[in-house]
């Protein structure tokens, strides 16, 4: 073995701090952490899934700086210096975000295991592109997998919403 | 779950090859960590040090000097998937970045990290032999230039130095009597073979260069001059009657193996297909922009 061998005694400690759902958190982490397990366990929230664990299926997306990520497979220390979104943060003020009224409105889910997923990928698509036609969606959302049903609900909830975040006044 | 590792986070290239240096193969460079951490995660391999790069400065820049494209080893897919200029430069590039895995890996993959994790089921390094991309290597005391087609060794294994890191891909601008295409098929998360065609002809329609390479299919992506020389010298309507033979070649030396991805004699069956199509919608490429 190499020296500098990682013992259990010389465990090392990474501060970070970052925004989670706009509130600004310290705190510490080791190395190893993943992202997913300082959410649920550390701030409680649970709303972002572990599913397949493998980058695949997309349940444990959360943006960081809008953009998405799989947090099953992000190192907690990454998000040092950064904004991470969770579904959590998505309602403001008690009222739901465009992306989860449609969602409810147009039956955009079963289960719900996916949903938190799917609507904070659907928002960084229309982040980045408020009008994307249907392939463009499609394209972006692959990533993220519904075992319940097909997909055109969620695809209708997307469209719609994106016609509500374009509507002027908002 | 994670095993407990250090990190480091080295700002220099040299400091990171110092690192390498010193702890050996108790430790691995971090970038992405999209099919590093996966591995980790299985429990597939372990290490004592992660070293993290991504603290390193200017190794995420995509410039063009002197007709060449360079690519730094940190750019992330995602960033490659929407830069303009390898949309001008090597639109064929930009199309199969976009493509890898789905938005989320391409967010935190690097090409650098897809190249250096070396799986065989992977798109980057297949485009990168047919464009005559050239990789630089560096080392505290030394910077090399690899082409594509000396990288990879075995799967997951690649001929960098111990103490090695992956710092840039340089990509020649393709000729203007050119067309690139490359082609993948897959019904997992990964492709099952991949596929890539340079073609320049001449001003008298005879093709002066072909280049074909086959990827994922076998352990490592790979060049097949024997097919090349098929397609070479001939007019586009004569290589056109030879490209099932060249594809059959193709098929032969993509070393395909049987595999969740497929059966090795129906990934052949199908470099030949891919290798068909990529010829088509290159002609279709170039009849459009006459």
């Amino acid at each position: 073995m190499a020296e500098g061998t990682a013992k259990a005694e010389d465990r090392q400690f990474i501060p970070i701090s970052f925004t989670l759902n706009g509130t600004t958190q310290q705190t510490q982490v080791e190395p190893h952490e993943l992202l997913i397990d300082v959410i649920r366990n550390r701030f409680g929230l649970t709303g972002t899934k572990r599913s397949c664990d493998v980058q695949v299926c997309g349940a444990c997306t959360v943006l960081v700086d809008g953009r998405p990520m799989s947090s099953c497979t992000t190192l907690a220390f990454e998000a040092r210096g950064h904004e991470v979104l969770t579904i959590e943060g998505l309602a403001k003020n008690g009222k739901l975000h465009p992306l989860q009224a449609a969602f409810i409105e147009h039956g955009g889910f079963q289960c719900g295991f996916c949903t938190p997923g799917m609507i904070l990928a659907a928002k960084a698509l229309l982040d980045q592109n408020p009008e994307p036609n249907r392939e463009e969606i499609i394209h972006f959302m692959e990533g993220n997998i519904c075992r319940c049903t097909g997909y055109k609900k969620i695809l209708e909830s997307i469209v719609a919403a994106a016609k509500i975040l374009r509507s002027p006044g908002r | 779950m994670l095993r407990r590792f250090r990190l480091e986070e080295p700002e220099t290239v040299k400091d990171a090859s110092a690192l390498l240096a010193r702890y050996g193969e108790a430790s691995r460079i971090y970038a992405g960590g999209t099919e590093l951490l996966l591995a980790m995660k299985e429990g597939l391999i372990q290490y004592e040090r992660l070293i993290n790069v991504k603290k390193i400065p200017g190794l995420d820049r995509v410039e063009l000097e002197n007709g060449v494209v360079r690519i730094g080893a940190l750019t992330t897919h995602r960033s490659l998937e929407n830069d303009p200029l390898l949309r001008q430069q090597l639109p064929a590039f930009g199309q199969m970045e976009r493509n890898i895995a789905n938005v989320r890996v391409r967010e935190m993959g690097t090409l650098g990290g897809n190249l250096c994790f070396a799986e065989p089921h992977a798109d980057p390094g297949t485009l990168l032999m047919v464009l005559g991309a050239k990789l630089m290597a560096e080392k505290t005391s030394s910077k090399r230039e690899i082409a594509a087609e000396q990288f990879f060794v075995d799967a997951y294994e690649t001929c960098l130095e111990p103490d090695e890191l992956l710092t840039e891909i340089r990509i020649p601008s393709t000729p203007r009597r050119a067309g690139v295409a490359y082609l993948k098929f897959g019904y997992l998360e990964r492709p099952s073979v991949g596929l890539g065609l340079f073609l320049a002809w001449n001003g008298a329609d005879t093709i002066t260069e072909a280049r074909v390479a086959v990827g994922c299919a076998g352990p490592k992506p790979r060049r097949v001059e024997e097919s090349e020389g098929l397609l070479k010298g001939k007019t586009s309507k004569e290589a056109s009657a030879l490209l099932g033979r060249a594809g059959e070649i193709a098929g032969r030396a993509a070393d395909a193996i049987s595999d969740l991805h497929g059966a090795a004699d129906y990934k052949q069956h199908i470099v030949g297909v891919l290798l068909k199509r990529a010829f088509q919608q290159i002609l279709q490429d170039r009849s459009s922009k006459a």
